[in-house]
């Protein structure tokens, strides 16, 4: 099997499998273990995970100031920089967590991206020439993956919540506002499942992305599609007792765990998926969640030149000093008229002569 | 050194179908014209890098010492105490693709290798392996594998077809640079007596000598006091320029670029040019001699070791504040690494204000250098430079961002002022957008591999900036491509001359210095490369001719 097939197949195989052990474990009546116990475990491994992995970037220092510049510099006082500039090329802190807010938001890099193909040169077809232009599809379904999940991750707190917040409610309208099929269709739950899919066709359809491809990247996104299709059907198409899921949630959320009767099967895989995201997400490339924070060529000024800024294990190096190039051609240097520390020794006979 | 095929044949070449088998079974094809030549052990013993010793990038052998291996896990393990972003970079790529097609190399060469998520994954399959929980139990299925000597070649091969330009890191979403790596990487191979000559022979000499192209001091001077003639020769005025000089008000550093070779040295004119015009009280060091800086191509403490110079000899010669010629890398260097080596704010030095205009460069504060790009369009902005720009007027520019000075620092405005001022209206031509300002393309032979031997790897990494160059030329007749880089004015004349025939590569110093007027010169027949004027010489001629 290649590379791709491999990597592609381990992961399916992998979201299939969890989900294969969280139905047989429901039909072992291991109920508390797949509605209790794997959510607690998953909540601690994100956590301690999280704190693990936060301090284990924070114990390196960021020996050197380094950001990606991306506009015009602070400079002389008359030299113009717009809104933009001062974010893509921030200049103090402020204008750092301005960028850090930007990229973080509304993934400003991506929205920047280009896609840059090799054509035929229309006039001389012997030539071939690059030809760029700009290519927002992959910060869309990026930016339109990442709201989608995190409206459906707040959706979700209404089971964990009693009563449920106000700004729920607002949500829950907002989302529900195409006002479409009993019960009402959620647009979040759509497009994260749309949007994952894009993630994921691209990877397969586009070679090079194919290429680079590894098991590690195919795993979250059919984990993420196989909780967002187990969620869709559950609230659409094959319902389950929505209450007794509620006492389940409200018993985890209160730390007085109840198993109720009459939870579907297809809950529990949907939620044992669910609990392998979480504590998968701290020990793999999910974690740029938490990093993107810490990348020094964002999350630093570029104020170099009017800030110092401190290496903690800066060490002395070993150079050549003036004196010892001096020494080396101090009487070419003499007789070329550059000017020496020391005068040499013909320079000294030559003035007592 | 292999010969170069035509640049059509080249061009029809790149292909961006991916191989058939994985990437982790793929070895780099070491062809003549791809790769640059080991370096001579007598460099490494200039500067005492490890394991010295006569080997070749060809053969198989590449005679490394026996504990290689650990020496590299050692290595990395230490850079990722000392470097977050080395850590941070590994851990959080989610290879969405966004930086592959934004690398000069991957355009140019179609190989999935060189898209920088995937250079990355070179090194970061190592780090999976020996460093983290799933690498050591998944293996190739987490991606990771054994360090091996094929893969020591391939960090080999391909973290020299890296010019540290950081296109990748403005596109990728979470600003991974493989700038960052690449040099990183370099240090490790480094320290298994892994170097390309090229870069270690520049190093060596300069830091046994005082700049990249090994002059003696008195070699310098004499380099010097020649382009101080042509100069005279040219416009009648006599610009000598002072050395070593103690109590000079300002220490001019620029690239060995300026003054080793056409056209950079026109740029060298420009400078001595402007400063005579304006009375400037500078000196010229022949130990501070090089401010490029290819020791950072190959390690942050041997960019360290040359770096120092600069500071050492300001120090010395009691000068109030440094200026800095035109060069790329250079000021990547000087704007986010020279105070930081070492390791305070200059004390001995003053805060830079202009002598002619009294303005103070607030934002040279703490560095207590201020860029030459900076320091003429304050000139011009006050008034205080007289130019005739007719003496330009043969010239019609694109100007070449350089990766460094763009993406590592943030200077875009000043040139392009300084253009627009000495150039007539209408003579000055932006690239496609996308090519230029931060999302600049790289020269294609930046950070050290500018070398005779690669010629091929070099024409397809700077196929993108050729092709925007080519665009400009075909659409509005530019015949000159500007830049603040001396590596560019060392390596774009190679590229658009394979690329782009007809096409002149400039500093813009140089231009500055064509259209200054001052009192008293000879008339002006040609510009600083004894090209004819418009209006004069056989270019007029053959007009009039025409006109009949």
């Amino acid at each position: 099997m290649d590379f791709c097939k491999r990597h592609f197949s381990v992961a399916l195989g992998a979201v299939l499998g969890l989900m294969l052990i969280a139905f047989i474990g429901v039909k072992a009546n291991l109920q508390l273990l797949f509605g209790v116990v794997a959510p607690y475990l998953a909540v601690l491994i994100f956590v301690e995970g999280m704190i693990y992995r936060l301090i284990k970037w924070a114990r390196s220092p960021v020996p050197f100031r380094i950001p990606t510049t991306a506009a015009q510099g602070r400079s002389l006082p008359w030299i113009e920089r717009s809104l933009g500039d001062k974010l893509d090329n921030p200049e103090n802190t402020k204008w750092t967590i301005g960028r850090m807010a930007l990229e973080i938001l509304a993934f400003r890099s991506l929205f920047r991206n280009t896609r840059t193909e090799l054509r035929k040169d229309p006039v001389d077809g012997k030539k071939v020439q690059l030809v760029h232009w700009s290519y927002k599809w992959l910060w869309l379904g990026a930016i339109a993956f990442h709201y989608a999940f995190l409206v459906v991750i707040l959706r979700h707190l209404r089971f964990f919540t009693e009563p449920a917040p106000g700004f729920l409610h607002l949500l829950d309208s907002l989302d529900g506002f195409l006002q479409f099929y009993i019960p009402v269709v959620f647009v979040s739950g759509v497009v994260l499942l749309a949007a994952a899919l894009f993630l994921l066709a691209r990877r397969l359809v586009k070679a090079e992305l194919r290429y680079i491809s590894l098991a590690a990247d195919y795993f979250p996104l059919l984990l993420i599609i196989g909780i967002a299709v187990t969620g869709i059907l559950m609230r659409y198409f094959f319902k389950t007792d929505i209450v007794a899921v509620k006492q389940l949630a409200l018993g985890l959320a209160t730390l007085k765990p109840v198993v109720p009767e009459g939870i579907s099967a297809l809950f529990y895989m949907h939620f044992f998926l669910v609990c392998v995201l979480f504590a998968y997400f701290p020990f793999s490339k999910l974690a740029h969640a938490p990093g993107v924070f810490l990348s020094p060529s964002r999350n630093q000024p570029g104020d170099n030149r009017w800030k110092l800024y401190v290496n903690p294990w800066n060490y002395p190096v070993k150079f050549h000093t003036y004196m010892e190039i001096e020494d080396q051609y101090r009487e070419a240097m003499y007789e070329a008229g550059l000017p020496v520390e020391i005068l040499p020794e013909s320079a000294k006979t030559g003035g007592e002569g | 050194m292999s010969k170069l095929p035509k640049p059509e044949e080249l061009a029809r070449n790149i292909s961006f179908q991916t191989p058939a088998k994985g990437w982790m079974d793929v070895k780099p094809d070491f062809r003549p014209g791809t790769y640059c030549n080991a370096a001579a052990p007598k460099w490494m013993e200039w500067v005492g890098y490890p394991f010295p010793r006569a080997w070749s990038v060809a053969e198989a052998d590449w005679k490394l010492p026996p504990d290689w291996k650990e020496i590299i896990l050692a290595g990395m393990e230490d850079r990722l105490k000392r470097f977050r972003s080395l850590k941070i970079f590994f851990d959080i790529c989610v290879r969405c693709g966004a930086c592959a097609d934004k690398c000069h190399f991957y355009l140019g060469t179609g190989d999935p290798k060189n898209m920088p998520v995937l250079r990355a994954e070179l090194m970061r399959s190592v780090y999976k392996r020996y460093f983290t929980t799933a690498g050591k139990l998944l293996g190739e299925i987490a991606g990771a594998r054994d360090l091996t000597e094929d893969v020591l070649k391939e960090w080999f091969f391909y973290l020299h077809q890296c010019t540290i330009c950081r296109r990748c890191s403005l596109f990728c979403p979470y600003g991974i640079d493989m700038a960052e790596m690449t040099l990183l990487g370099r240090e490790m191979l480094a320290s298994v007596g892994l170097n390309i000559d090229w870069a270690l022979a520049s190093v060596a000499q300069c830091y046994d000598k005082g700049s990249h192209i090994g002059a003696t001091p008195q070699a310098f001077k004499d380099m010097m006091d020649f382009l101080a003639e042509e100069n005279e020769r040219i416009t009648g005025i006599t610009t000598p320029p002072s050395y070593n000089r103690k109590g000079a008000e300002v220490l001019f550093v620029m690239p060995s670029g300026d003054y080793f070779a056409d056209p950079g040295t026109f740029t060298m004119m420009g400078y001595m040019l402007l400063f005579e015009y304006i009375g400037l009280d500078y000196t010229l060091s022949t130990y501070a001699a090089e401010g490029g800086n290819f020791g950072w191509f190959v390690s942050h403490e041997m960019g360290k070791r040359l770096n120092v110079k600069i500071y050492e000899e300001a120090k010395r010669l009691k000068v109030k504040w440094i200026l800095g010629g035109e060069c790329g890398h250079m000021w990547r260097v000087c704007n986010q690494y020279m105070p930081t080596y070492w390791g305070e704010s200059p004390g001995f030095l003053e805060e830079p204000v202009s002598p002619i205009t009294g303005t103070r460069f607030e934002n040279a504060k703490v560095h207590k250098m201020v860029h030459i790009s900076e320091f003429t369009a304050d000139l011009i902005k006050h008034g205080k430079l007289k130019f005739d720009t007719q003496r330009n007027a043969h010239i019609k520019l694109t100007f070449h961002d350089s990766c460094n000075t763009s993406r590592g620092m943030g200077i875009f405005e000043e040139p392009r002022y300084i253009i627009n001022s000495v150039l007539p209206e209408g003579n000055f031509v932006e690239m496609p957008p996308n090519t230029i300002r931060e999302k600049t393309f790289c020269c294609g032979s930046s950070s050290g591999i500018n070398a005779n031997e690669n010629m091929e790897i070099r024409m397809l990494g700077g196929f993108p900036r050729a092709n925007a160059v080519r665009y400009v030329q075909e659409k509005y007749g530019v015949n000159h491509l500007g830049c603040i880089c001396a590596l560019d004015r060392a390596t774009l004349p190679t590229l658009v001359q394979y690329w782009v025939p007809g096409m002149e590569c400039t500093g813009i110093t140089e231009l500055v210095g064509n259209a200054l007027v001052f009192p008293g010169e000879l008339e002006r027949t040609t510009d600083l490369r004894d090209r004819d004027l418009e209006g004069f010489g056989e270019a007029e001629e053959t007009e009039e001719e025409g006109d009949e």
